[in-house]
């Protein structure tokens, strides 16, 4: 077999992926700082009012959080490509490119939204401006960009496994991530219909991040027990198999649980209720995968932040994306927690628990490597840094999320049952000391959760500088 | 653990994993069309543009056991009957407007959207703007100068002024009207809706 291709102890892709590690954790703590002054406006409205409204606040947090979990999926993908197809990465230029494209297709649209912000109401302001669409509000022309990167992406990683060769988790993760470019095409069209526009706006976001997101997760997360706690191949592969079934086949009718009430037909209340109530299954069988093989290995693992952060993934994903789902999921409880802060805190834990803390086990896998293949054990120095950063990140989301649930709970009794879900309704809920206060320690979890981001940048630049044990192997 | 269980076998999880998504990907094509179809505007559940020249109740329906919109006799929007595609253009001004002005990121629509401000599925059958008589008035007063016509309820949540010209604004009044029409099988719960002069159904 050829040498493979190797620049400062890094393959090719990894040299691709760390770039764009390196701007996802930018974006992460941009994500935490506009979320600190969105949440801040919920207890002081005035705070920017007519500077940086909400609507603009709100949406650089949301839209910080899409790109910079798209930028550690592809780093992630680009970092363990090679290793997986035994090949070097067919496009280094071309992937250079798309990077370079992307991050300042992703400067220029955040410069516009904090500018330009708003504009009149023509086409012209959807291709230049904003959508004006929840977490798909990149302009369009921006879209065009997207896919164009994405298009480079995708051929970049299916070429490398062909000249290379192919394993279970390849075939798994190419084909995904065709369906994952092909759903956003869904988003990229106008309607005046506002249950058309929102029928296929859901196609992206509930096929992304309940369907395709979690099947790229499982191929990541196969791929990193082998690597950090050397699982065997064949039982990671048929897991995986288990995982694809288990997800698909409940998350892509589970789409049916955003078509209660958008004029849709009533036969998705059955539907949607029915398939989105099993969506959780695949989550426990992703935790109990984890957690066996975890314990078959007596967790001698060869990176301790990186195999934290994997089971705070399969702790979280379960928790957040399945348990605080299935909360609402059925259309008698959803009718009065659809569009509360129930949504707000389903959405906080499940981002988080399911995305964000795989996507740190892969800058832990990434800087391991890149600082020389250290080992990353119980020998590393400032163990402090990596821990407390874990614990403020995972404390401050889960109390972000109680905080918003009870909010929730609050405005589903206060707005929906007694105020008649009027205008009067809502605010009364609002106005309520329970909501105010739950808004309060919502901003103090938050301020955690934005020290615990720093701290983790902080480690990550730094953790194993100084340490000069190499890793041990685990196969 | 060491024997292979049948059962768990790689190539039968395969073959399990292709066939689920297979068939679950045709099951939501198959109700994707039938969907769409009756969701294009003009049918029951999500009524043509023009329906802005007419009354629209929201009434119990005791047979779906929910709340649902009724079309009711003539009632033109800011006094003038429109056409169909006059009708089209306006609701289509505001859609543009609507999503121009990113006002999903503080209000909800159909629920879907931020809880910062709230849900417009049924503004305009909403109590707050008193009587049927002065609505469009205030609706249109509000969103021209929405600083000095704040309707925060004692939170001192403020629309800002989003810059909007009269006929935006007419065009997003026209919008949320023609919205209030779409049968969402009872959202929002209990939903109490502006005083209605039944005679006039």
């Amino acid at each position: 077999m050829k040498t493979p291709s190797v620049i400062k102890g890094l393959r090719l892709g990894q040299q691709i992926a760390i770039k764009y590690f390196f701007a996802a954790m930018i974006l992460f703590c941009a994500q935490m700082i506009f979320g600190l002054i969105a949440g801040l406006q919920f207890i002081l409205p005035e705070f920017l009012y007519q500077i940086l409204d909400f609507n603009v606040t709100r949406m650089v947090h949301i839209n910080a959080m899409i790109i910079w979990l798209l930028f550690g999926f592809m780093g992630s993908v680009y970092w363990l490509v090679e290793d997986e197809a035994g090949s070097d990465l067919v496009g280094y230029k071309l992937g250079n490119i798309g990077f370079w494209v992307l991050l300042i297709a992703v400067i220029v649209v955040v410069l516009v939204y904090l500018i330009v912000q708003v504009g009149p109401g023509t086409e012209s302001s959807l291709w230049f401006i904003n959508e004006g669409r929840e977490y798909i509000e990149a302009p369009r022309w921006a879209d065009i960009g997207i896919v164009a990167v994405m298009l480079i992406f995708f051929y970049n990683i299916a070429a490398t496994f062909s000249k290379g060769k192919w394993s279970g988790i390849s075939g798994v993760l190419v084909l995904d991530l065709l369906a994952l470019a092909g759903v956003y095409l869904a988003g990229m069209f106008y309607s005046t219909n506002i249950s058309i526009d929102q029928f296929w706006w859901w196609w992206v976001v509930h096929l992304w991040v309940e369907a395709t997101w979690e099947v790229l997760v499982a191929c990541i997360m196969a791929w990193g027990l082998i690597q950090t706690i050397g699982a065997s191949r064949k039982i990671v592969t048929t897991w995986l198999y288990v995982e694809v079934a288990l997800m698909f086949g409940s998350g892509i009718l589970g789409l049916g649980h955003h078509y209660f009430w958008i004029g849709t037909p009533e036969y998705w209340l059955t539907v949607g209720g029915f398939f989105s109530a099993l969506e959780p299954i695949p989550l426990v069988a992703m935790l109990v995968h984890a957690v066996y093989d975890a314990g078959t290995k007596n967790l001698k693992v060869s990176n301790h932040p990186a195999f934290a952060w994997f089971i705070a993934h399969v702790f979280g994903n379960f928790l957040g994306a399945g348990v605080w789902g299935f909360f609402q999921t059925l259309p008698q409880i959803n009718l009065y927690t659809h569009g509360t802060q129930w949504s707000a805190s389903h959405g906080h834990l499940a981002f988080f628990g399911a995305y964000v803390t795989i996507n740190v086990a892969m800058f832990y896998m990434a800087v391991q490597k890149l600082r020389g293949n250290i080992a990353m054990g119980s020998g590393l120095l400032n163990k402090y840094r990596w821990k407390t950063s874990l614990i403020l990140l995972n404390v401050g989301a889960l109390g972000m999320t109680v905080a918003l649930l009870i909010a929730g709970y609050e405005q589903a009794f206060i707005e929906r049952a007694v105020g008649g879900s009027t205008w009067s309704g809502y605010f009364s809920a609002q106005r309520d000391s329970t909501f105010i206060a739950s808004m309060h320690w919502r901003m103090l979890f938050g301020i955690l959760m934005t020290v615990g981001t720093f701290f983790l940048a902080w480690d990550l630049l730094t953790i194993g500088k100084k340490n000069k044990n190499p890793v041990f192997e685990t196969t | 653990m060491n024997k292979e269980v049948k059962w768990m076998s790689e190539s039968l999880w395969k073959k399990i994993a292709i066939w689920v998504t297979s068939l679950m990907l045709l099951i939501l094509v198959a109700l994707t069309f039938d969907t769409v179809s009756q969701i294009t505007e003009g049918t029951s559940r999500v009524p043509d543009y023009s329906v802005i020249n007419n009354k629209i109740f929201y009434e119990y329906d005791k047979k779906r056991d929910i709340l649902a919109p009724v079309i009711g006799e003539l009632s033109p929007l800011f006094g003038k009957e429109l056409d169909k595609s006059e009708a089209k253009e306006l609701v289509n001004l505001g859609k543009l407007t609507i999503q121009a002005k990113n006002c999903m990121n503080c209000h909800t629509i159909l629920g879907n959207g931020a809880y910062y401000a709230p849900d417009l599925t049924k503004a305009w059958l909403d109590k707050g703007w008193g009587s049927e008589s002065v609505r469009e008035t205030l609706m249109l007063s509000f969103l021209l100068d929405p600083e000095t016509n704040a309707r925060s309820f004692g939170t001192n949540r403020k629309m800002p002024n989003l810059g909007m010209s009269e006929e935006e604004a007419r065009g997003v009044i026209a919008y949320l009207k023609w919205m209030s029409s779409i049968d969402t099988n009872g959202f929002p719960a209990h939903f109490e809706s502006i005083e209605q002069d039944k005679e006039s159904k």
